[in-house]
């Protein structure tokens, strides 16, 4: 048993580029869920466009890295718009069959063989990230206690990535408890007796489907500027349901909560994996093989965040008094 | 509390311009801060509202009545903007409101409650309160990310909503979460917020809906004081006694149609309302050759029923 792997990759997996990733997809499923209400099942179509936003731009239109960036942003923006303009009058369910379907239009144009030329069909699109890492100030080295620790491009990635991690959470702490807020969780609550108090729901509810999907869209970037890649299947529902599980498992509407639970996801994950590995290719699971340790370790992280949800319905940071209003 | 002479005053001012008004519907007021002209609303086949003219007077109490089905909640979101009228117009302050959306009615100070209480769960007491607020700077996305804007404004806000808490007797209330809070209660926190709007009219529905007699009166006193404090108030309410404490005018709705006004104390004896709540002539004296006439076939039928069984 390799205990000293299973117990590296479990740390690096903590703080590593999938918590960056998931935690700043689920920042953006929080405000629209947690704090909203709002049931946007596209998460994963925010970062899609921003991923090849970036790239397109970078590969097939030969533009500097920043344009690349300006590029995402607003392609989520507009993704936003058109998303709820016409949904966002509607009762809150239409917002989530147009949201799913839109994702997996986006996903299957980028993968089209129609539009290979532009984003690069089912490979995708790579060789972007050179400006990104040629920004890099740390020397070449090795960044770390132990055996813990990240090389030179790693560790730039990183030190981008939870500095965005947090300037998006210090903005939603500051968003969440000032007036503007209020009226968001208030929308939640009921529209209507938001309405009958002089707000424009619908304004509001298109500010969060942008603020969210701007912060969602920022994982799209570190996705590709970590592999050094994009690929259409990667923005698959899958993405969208892990950012809502991470949402419930940290506690919804609890501003560190999606990073908590990010955390939490990929750590199980990841701990459980390694762990199911190297047991069976010790031989203490004789009626394993190797190839089954995938599926498996799904099924049981699964269990895990069952157990985790009864012990605490509320989630890892949430107000159990919530839950129990809600119950009535 | 206002003392009781300006309490008369307000009240006998209300009632001085109902004295000797025609008990027709539509019946023109001296000061209508509401003027409803033709409203009709259909769903499908059914025309659920069909008001051809009405008016509101100014700081009164008016009850909207009728019996279920009559069309008055619906009538009630034709005019706030929750639903959109099929035809019609209606001005409030001599301003035109059809067709404009439900949050602008509301800031133009026409606001209402809801017959099943929307409280915001999940927020406190203190936050419901807040929320009602108009024009808060820190509700724009960008001034909220810096509280040194909206700071001032909010502790303004708190104060005028304690004040509030205060005289609806949820002070004790004002931290806990509004689910907690039993139905009474949501009612009262509902009307304080609606006022945190300050608005001009108050459209209640059915305040009084499963609210327990103990409160009762203490809404019953908050409705007429908004009256003392110069507002108007319309409101539906099923409960005939309240709609005669506490109304100085009554709208009657059946059918989508108002079909009589009056003073409360005479209106539940109108013809057209009786027959409204329990349908035509359903207590006409018959007529004596009437009387005779049924008994002699009565009479028929039991003494042929009789020869019939005798010759068996």
């Amino acid at each position: 048993m390799d205990w000293l792997t299973i117990i590296t990759t479990t740390v690096h997996a903590a703080i590593g580029w999938e918590s960056v990733v998931y935690g700043l997809a689920a920042i953006g499923v929080n405000i629209h869920f947690g704090y909203t209400g709002l049931l946007n099942f596209g998460q994963a179509a925010f970062m899609a466009v921003a991923g090849y936003g970036l790239a397109v731009a970078v590969t097939v239109m030969n533009l500097p890295f920043w344009m690349g960036i300006v590029i995402g942003l607003a392609a989520a923006a507009i993704l936003a718009l058109l998303l709820g303009i016409p949904t966002l009058q509607l009762r809150a369910d239409y917002l989530a069959i147009v949201t799913i379907a839109a994702a997996e239009i986006v996903r299957l144009v980028f993968r089209s063989v129609y539009f290979k030329d532009i984003f690069g069909g089912s490979d995708g699109r790579r060789g972007f990230t050179g400006d990104f890492y040629a920004m890099n100030p740390f020397p070449p080295g090795h960044y770390g206690i132990g055996p813990f620790g990240f090389d030179e491009r790693v560790i730039w990635f990183l030190a981008v990535g939870w500095s965005v991690v947090l300037l998006s959470c210090l903005v939603v702490y500051l968003l969440m408890k000032s007036p503007w807020g209020r009226v968001l969780k208030a929308i939640r609550e009921d529209e209507d007796a938001v309405r009958a108090l002089g707000k424009n729901v619908f304004s509001y509810k298109m500010q969060s489907l942008m603020l969210g999907g701007i912060i969602g869209c920022l994982a799209g970037f570190f996705y590709g500027l970590y592999n050094g890649a994009v690929q259409p299947d990667i923005f698959g529902t899958e993405m969208t349901f892990f950012a809502y599980t991470i949402v419930i498992l940290g506690g919804a509407a609890r501003v560190f909560g999606p990073v908590v639970g990010a955390m939490i996801f990929w750590v199980l994950f990841v701990f459980v994996g390694n762990t199911l590995a190297e047991l069976v290719r010790n031989g203490f699971i004789p009626f394993m093989t190797t190839t089954q340790v995938g599926p498996i370790r799904y099924a049981l992280v699964g269990l895990g965040f069952i157990l985790l949800l009864v012990i605490r319905p509320q989630g890892i940071f949430g107000d159990k008094r919530e839950i129990a209003i809600n119950a009535r | 509390m206002p003392d009781d002479t300006m309490t008369t005053s307000r009240k006998a001012s209300a009632l001085a311009a109902f004295k000797d008004m025609p008990r027709e519907p539509g019946v023109p007021k001296p000061d209508p801060i509401l003027v409803v002209d033709k409203v009709v609303r259909r769903f499908g086949g059914l025309t659920a509202v069909d008001v051809d003219h009405v008016e509101i007077q100014r700081g009164s109490i008016t009850a909207l009545i009728g019996p279920n089905g009559a069309g008055k909640t619906t009538f009630f979101n034709q005019l706030t903007g929750f639903d959109t009228a099929d035809a019609g117009a209606w001005t409030f302050n001599g301003r035109a409101m059809n067709g404009v959306p439900a949050h602008k009615v509301a800031r133009n100070g026409m606001v209402r409650t809801f017959q099943l209480t929307k409280a915001l769960s999940r927020l406190t007491v203190l936050e419901n309160m807040r929320l009602g607020a108009q024009k808060q700077k820190g509700e724009s996305f960008w001034r909220a990310m810096i509280p040194a804007f909206w700071r001032g404004q909010e502790d303004e806000i708190t104060e005028r909503a304690e004040e509030l808490l205060v005289r609806f007797k949820l002070d004790a209330k004002r931290e806990d979460f509004a689910g907690s809070l039993s139905g009474g209660q949501r009612k009262l926190l509902e009307m304080a917020r609606a006022l945190m709007v300050e608005p001009e009219l108050v459209m209640l529905d059915e305040p009084m809906a499963g609210v327990n007699p103990a409160l009762t009166q203490s809404l019953l006193g908050h409705v007429k004081d908004l009256r003392e404090q110069g507002m108007t108030v319309l409101f539906v309410e099923h409960d005939m006694d309240m709609v005669r404490d506490i109304s100085d005018w009554v709208i009657v709705m059946a059918q989508g149609t108002v079909i009589a006004e009056g003073p409360p104390s005479t209106i539940m004896s109108d013809e057209r309302v009786i027959d409204a709540y329990l349908g035509a002539h359903h207590d006409a004296p018959l007529s004596d050759t009437e009387l005779e006439s049924q008994l002699h076939e009565a009479e028929a039928a039991l003494e042929a029923e009789i020869e019939e069984e005798t010759q068996k």
